[in-house]
């Protein structure tokens, strides 16, 4: 299986009812091995930072193996606002 | 013969789970031995492993040389907690270790963190926790206290 920003995000978006996903590629030559993600959605709410890294492990549990490293930043819609502004 | 040998030295070596390992590098690795220790006793070590330490560290490398960023990032952030009382597993020593603490957390990822027995996170987790000042909290709980907490004292 090969690992694209497009293909996490996209399941990200779908799966998490993500508002906002910014994914970037970390590798040194762009080579899709590790990647670095803030994900927006309201399913954070109310939950711990490890519960919401686990939603998004769950969510990318195919894509993790593959890869090197995934660094992830998980924001409610309410917290991005503050972050942005 | 030589299997049985090594596979049982292999058994010791779980249950009396390594210190912040002082293996030499390239030292053979006892993959024979999965046949006789099972998925599920390595499940049960690990339980016993998170439980031994306050702080428990799974990385990749040593706290003396980190073979990863993300590992060092974890090893620099207890540093500079002056948390320099733990337990540092080499999941790189061990491939059994290494797939075995990823279902015992379901976690996909390496550096592991556990504090108290309980599971934390991965780098970005304790990264967070530093910066927000949960990790001085969470450490005082235990009954660490943090160094930057004695440091920011002084400088008042």
């Amino acid at each position: 299986m090969v690992v694209t920003a497009e293909l996490i995000r996209d399941k990200l978006l779908k799966e998490l009812e993500a508002v906002h996903v910014d994914i970037e590629d970390t590798s040194l030559n762009r080579c899709a091995a590790s990647f670095k993600a803030l994900i927006v959605s309201s399913q954070f709410e109310g939950k711990p930072l490890l519960q919401r890294h686990r939603l998004v492990n769950g969510c990318l549990a195919e894509e993790l193996k593959e890869i090197h490293a995934f660094e992830q930043k998980t924001l409610t819609p309410e917290q991005w606002e503050k972050q942005k502004g | 013969m030589n299997n049985l040998i090594r596979s049982s030295v292999r058994c010791l070596r779980a249950s009396t789970a390594a210190y912040v390992s002082r293996q030499p590098a390239g030292h053979v690795s006892f993959t024979s031995a999965r046949f006789l220790c099972a998925a599920t006793d390595m499940q049960q070590t690990l339980g016993e492993m998170v439980k031994k330490d306050k702080v428990v560290v799974f990385i990749k490398g040593t706290p003396a040389q980190p073979m990863c960023g993300f590992s060092n990032a974890v090893v620099q952030i207890l540093r500079m907690h002056g948390v320099d009382n733990y337990a540092a597993y080499n999941v790189l020593d061990d491939q059994d270790l290494r797939q075995g603490i990823k279902e015992f957390s379901n976690w996909p990822t390496i550096p592991q963190v556990y504090l108290n027995s309980e599971f934390v996170g991965g780098c970005d987790i304790l990264l967070q926790m530093h910066q927000s000042g949960d990790l001085v909290e969470e450490l005082n709980k235990m009954g660490i206290r943090s160094a930057l907490v004695e440091a920011e004292k002084e400088s008042k």
